[in-house]
């Protein structure tokens, strides 16, 4: 066995006649796309998309760049603000409460604000309008993420970070080799849930209507917003697609073999559970190119470490008394600024709105607060039993779960349009047939929580349950439905957050000349968009913030809450 | 006289509660490490010895008293000192070799010498063929050898251990210590001293040159002991035995709670062993088994070869049948009184009826919380309530421990019920005699 790393040409072997052309490739399409990022445009100027099926390919592929943009930056913005608010004690009081907020705010509402700043700041070329689509897909993952990171960092075990403390790990290699390292499951599972998301918002953010005028980058979601224009159903028969092509692409190339990586990072010291497998992983890891460039990170580190300054000798002996006063200052600093904002808010309100409006906004929320209730809960009495079964048949199970996995990941607003031919050809009540479109999506988080609960349910259990003679409801009611239970409020609260967020563009659906709008507020902001009334939105997204917030808070963490502690099987 | 290499004088440490009140963990703590030999701290858990590791290593500061290394102020952690945990600590997603290359790493040494010295120690270890392993790919024994490859391959001073070997089975243990003592015999490493904290007896003995005993409430040294046996050292020698009974003694002579302690039993703030009522019954039925009226007197040394008990899970068990009065201990001997006789003696309602009636008698805060359930009308309180008036004498977590404790007690003597969804204790199911 040779440890030293020998430089020596890499010889390529029968793998590389594959991968190495499709490296090549890679690069080549990153540069095309990379000039069509910044084509001159100012608003108001009709942008040539064409419904063309040939040009698809070419579509799809601007859409997955601005999805990876936005994934790179939220990955920069997700160590940043997640490492500062595990480490700094007063960034924390402020930053994660602030996340929690951020969270619950519909990312569609806000789109038309934000792309009227990103225009003004690149006017006369597109580059603004693509900024602010990749923001919108920034903002729908990297949440999530940076909630993941920051439970990573906190919940560190303490020995280790003792380890790391005593053999004098500096700050630098404390964080990519231990508190990274850490967190990094539960990271990389929320980047893929966020991943998976965020097709939804890219396809919805490509075209979006800003003071009343249409603007568009080329993409998927531009394609479909103009086939949905001109009633042109083969167009967005193609549109699904191509679209189920790149998702199946992207679940092969990227998923699985992130996954099948992430599991060295697991934290319990046990072998033997099957480790996720992915075909792409070992293909690549057989790739002498690719074992060849997999050094350069190694030769980084050597070189960072060097660069980087070692650990101090000496801690600072901590200033208990001038600490207690820091605190109370800050304390005294934060109340102010609440008590400042909420006097704004109180002369604002009254201003822009007047009170009446404020309240029928709330109104408008508790009407689409019930449609999601009733939504989850109609998805419940379906997805919960069938995932059960699946659950229990392990050869089920292991060929659904991708299943639904994916399924999730596929932009729902794809399938908007052939739901609201159905209502307008047939006459359909329109506030009871849209709200569907809301949970379309967001079902399968459901649906595949549940399989995998039922799939852990422990086999002692089971043949216990045998072995009383347990039956048919009897049998659901003391052992599956309890059993899948934490699952089932994990998958709940995604779907229930998902369905919020997909009520601004499932409340107003269009088909050619056909607007169909349903009473909600995710309609009430739609329509405050397009007519361009920026204080209409502010105020409709607020109100969505605060009901998501209040329902989480309220219900969903209390069940879970619930669920963790009295019902858990381990 | 050897040259020192740790001089701790008055070393004292607090915790703050959750209201700001001072805990002492370590009070008045004199010691001194030096060259040449194996210390071993002997105490039961959460007697401050890991702690006091802890400050030695430079990882937290004491809240009184002077701490040197070699002459100087400890103000993080020391350069020359290595330690090995009892969860060994490893990193799960670096192979055998990038674990123990870890602490060569930053301390920025190059690459090719990084690896031939840990491969090095990992040869010195006897870990050869493992190093691209996982720690996970190995067994306990196997990840702790990991543990101390990392360890040895700074070339450190000193070598502090946290109960090493605690959490691996007996044969591995043995068999990791012996190659610890061969290594150290021989001179094949850099050390010059090894601080060992254990709470096994006999661990103690084979390993140590001396043994300090420490005392709990606060952690503090209770006795010091030298080791004179020649290596190796043999389980069953009479002088073995004899210093394993010394010690037995030693630890049994007055921390257990008796007249000079009573007064502190009464108070609220009293910290009730968590033991479950199971094995304090198991124990007493074993103890009625063993004696007989000649020798009513057990020794604790062979009751806890028997019985396969570490000092951790008999001295708690002795400490509850003192505290209920079941049971006398001294001078390393247990022995039922006329009260545990009879527990034993009656069946299961009997002895339900026995217990209550020890436990709202000697324990305050049985007393405590029942009195407050027969006060109020509806005889109902939030556990929340005793939780809050603990917290005022203990830190959460063992005001948490204690309250459980006394339900799990108060629900076997039929005393209190209590209901973990609504955390709520009542009198629903009271017992028949009680006052």
């Amino acid at each position: 066995m040779t440890l030293l790393p020998r430089i020596a040409f890499p010889l390529p072997n029968r793998r590389d006649l594959v991968a190495l052309p499709l490296v090549l490739a890679l690069l080549f399409v990153l540069a095309h796309a990379t000039r069509q990022m910044a084509v001159p445009f100012t608003l108001g100027e009709p942008l040539a998309i064409s419904t063309q099926p040939g040009q698809l390919p070419a579509y799809a592929l601007y859409t997955v760049l601005r999805m990876a943009a936005a994934l790179g930056l939220s990955f920069v913005f997700t160590l940043a603000y997640a490492t500062l608010a595990a480490k700094n004690r007063y960034a924390e009081q402020i930053l994660v409460p602030l996340l929690d907020i951020l969270q619950s705010i519909p990312i569609l509402g806000y789109l038309s604000i934000t792309v009227t700043g990103f225009l003004a700041l690149f006017p006369h070329s597109l580059l603004g309008l693509q900024l602010a689509v990749i923001f919108a897909v920034f903002t729908s993952q990297v949440w999530n993420m940076t909630f993941a990171l920051y439970q990573g960092l906190k919940t560190l075990p303490q020995e280790l970070g003792e380890a790391a403390t005593l053999y004098r790990l500096s700050a630098w290699q404390r964080f990519w080799k231990l508190e990274l390292p850490f967190a990094m499951p539960g990271l990389l599972w929320n980047t893929m849930m966020s991943l998976s998301g965020g097709w939804f918002f890219v396809v919805a953010a490509e075209a979006v209507t800003v003071h009343g005028q249409q603007v568009a980058v080329p993409g998927i979601g531009s394609y479909i917003a103009l086939a949905i224009e001109n009633r042109d159903l083969p167009a967005i028969y193609w549109a699904i697609a191509v679209m189920l092509g790149v998702i199946f692409l992207y679940d092969w190339i990227i998923f699985r073999p992130f996954v099948a990586w992430a599991d060295k990072f697991r934290m319990d010291n046990t072998s033997g559970v099957e480790a996720p497998q992915s075909w792409v992983r070992n293909f690549l890891q057989r790739t002498r190119l690719i074992r060849y460039l997999l050094r350069l990170p190694a030769l980084l580190w050597e070189l960072s470490i060097r660069l980087m300054p070692m650990a101090p000798a000496a801690r600072k002996p901590p200033h208990p008394a001038r600490q207690r006063w820091l605190d109370r200052l800050f304390a005294l600093l934060l109340a102010l600024v609440a008590l400042w904002a909420l006097q704004r808010l109180y002369t604002l309100v009254p201003r822009e709105f007047g009170w009446g409006e404020v309240a029928h906004v709330f109104y408008l929320g508790l009407i689409t607060g019930f449609k999601v209730f009733v939504l989850v809960a109609l998805s419940a009495l379906i997805w919960v039993p069938l995932g059960v079964l699946i659950g229990l048949h392990p050869a089920w199970a292991r060929r659904a779960q991708p299943l639904a996995q994916f399924l999730a990941a596929f932009p729902a607003n794809l399938l908007f349009p052939l739901v609201v031919v159905l209502i307008v050809r047939l006459h359909l009540n329109v506030d009871v047939w849209t709200s569907p479109l809301m949970i379309l999506g967001s079902q399968w988080y459901l649906l595949f929580s549940v399989i995998g609960g039922a799939t852990a349910l422990p086999n002692d259990l089971r043949e216990a349950a045998r072995n009383l003679n347990l039956k048919g409801w009897l049998k659901w009611r003391r052992l599956y439905l309890p059993g899948v239970f934490p699952a089932f409020v994990t998958g709940a609260i995604t779907a229930s957050g998902g369905a919020w967020n997909a009520s601004i563009v499932a409340e107003v659906v269009q088909w050619g000349p056909y607007h169909l709008t349903a009473t909600g507020l995710g309609a009430y902001i739609s329509q405050a968009t397009a007519v361009g009334n920026m204080h209409a939105v502010a105020l409709g997204v607020g109100v969505m913030a605060l009901y998501v917030t209040a329902v989480n808070r309220f219900f969903w963490r209390r069940l879970y809450a619930l669920a963790e502690d009295r019902i858990r099987l381990n | 006289m050897a040259t020192e290499i740790f001089t701790l004088q008055n070393v004292g440490k607090d915790f703050s509660t959750a209201d700001g009140e001072a805990l002492n963990i370590l009070g008045d703590v004199n010691l001194i490490l030096a060259e040449g030999e194996i210390l071993t701290l002997l105490g039961r858990s959460g007697s401050g010895k890991s702690t006091l590791l802890r400050i030695m290593a430079g990882l937290t500061q004491a809240s009184a008293g002077s701490v040197l290394y070699r002459g100087e102020p400890i103000l993080g952690p020391v350069p020359n000192l290595a330690m090995v945990f009892q969860s060994f600590a490893l990193f799960p997603w670096l192979t055998v070799l990038e674990n123990v290359e870890l602490g060569l790493e930053a301390r920025k040494v190059p690459k090719a010498e990084r690896q031939k010295r840990a491969l090095a120690a990992i040869d010195l270890i006897g870990l050869d063929g493992y190093e691209s392993a996982y720690p996970r790919e190995l067994s306990g024994g196997m990840r702790q050898r990991v543990g101390f490859a990392r360890a040895l391959v700074i070339d450190p001073d000193v070598l502090l251990m946290d109960e090493p070997f605690s959490a691996l089975d007996v044969l591995t243990a043995e068999t990791l210590r012996n190659d610890l003592l061969d290594l150290w015999m021989e001179g094949a490493t850099s050390l010059k001293g090894i601080l060992l904290v254990s709470h096994n007896i006999e661990e103690a003995i084979l390993m140590a040159d001396r043994i300090v005993i420490f005392a709990s409430n606060p952690g503090r040294v209770s006795a010091e002991i030298p080791v004179r046996l020649p290596r190796p050292r043999d389980r069953q020698s009479p002088e073995f035995r004899e210093l394993v009974e010394e010690i037995y003694a030693i630890m049994t002579a007055r921390p257990l709670p008796r007249a000079d302690t009573r007064r502190e039993a009464i108070g609220l703030g009293y910290r009730l062993p968590a033991v479950s009522v199971n094995r304090l019954v198991g124990l007493m039925e074993a103890l009625a088994e063993k004696e007989s009226p000649d020798t009513p007197r057990i020794s604790l040394a062979e009751l806890a070869e028997d019985m396969h008990f570490s000092v951790d899970d008999l001295f708690p068990l002795l400490e509850a049948l003192e505290l209920l009065g079941f049971a006398q201990v001294a001078e390393g001997e247990v022995e039922l009184n006329a009260s545990g006789r009879n527990f034993v003696a009656g069946d299961l309602q009997e002895r339900k009826t026995q217990f209550a009636r020890h436990f709202l008698e000697r324990v305050a805060l049985a007393a405590h919380i029942r009195r407050v359930l027969d006060e109020r009308p509806s005889h109902r309180a939030p556990a929340n309530r005793f939780l809050n008036e603990l917290e005022d004498h203990l830190s959460e977590d063992e005001a948490q421990r204690v309250l459980e404790t006394a339900i799990a007690w108060g629900r076997y003597g039929e005393v209190l019920a209590y209901d973990d969804n609504a955390e709520v204790l009542s009198l629903e199911n009271p017992g028949s005699d009680n006052p």
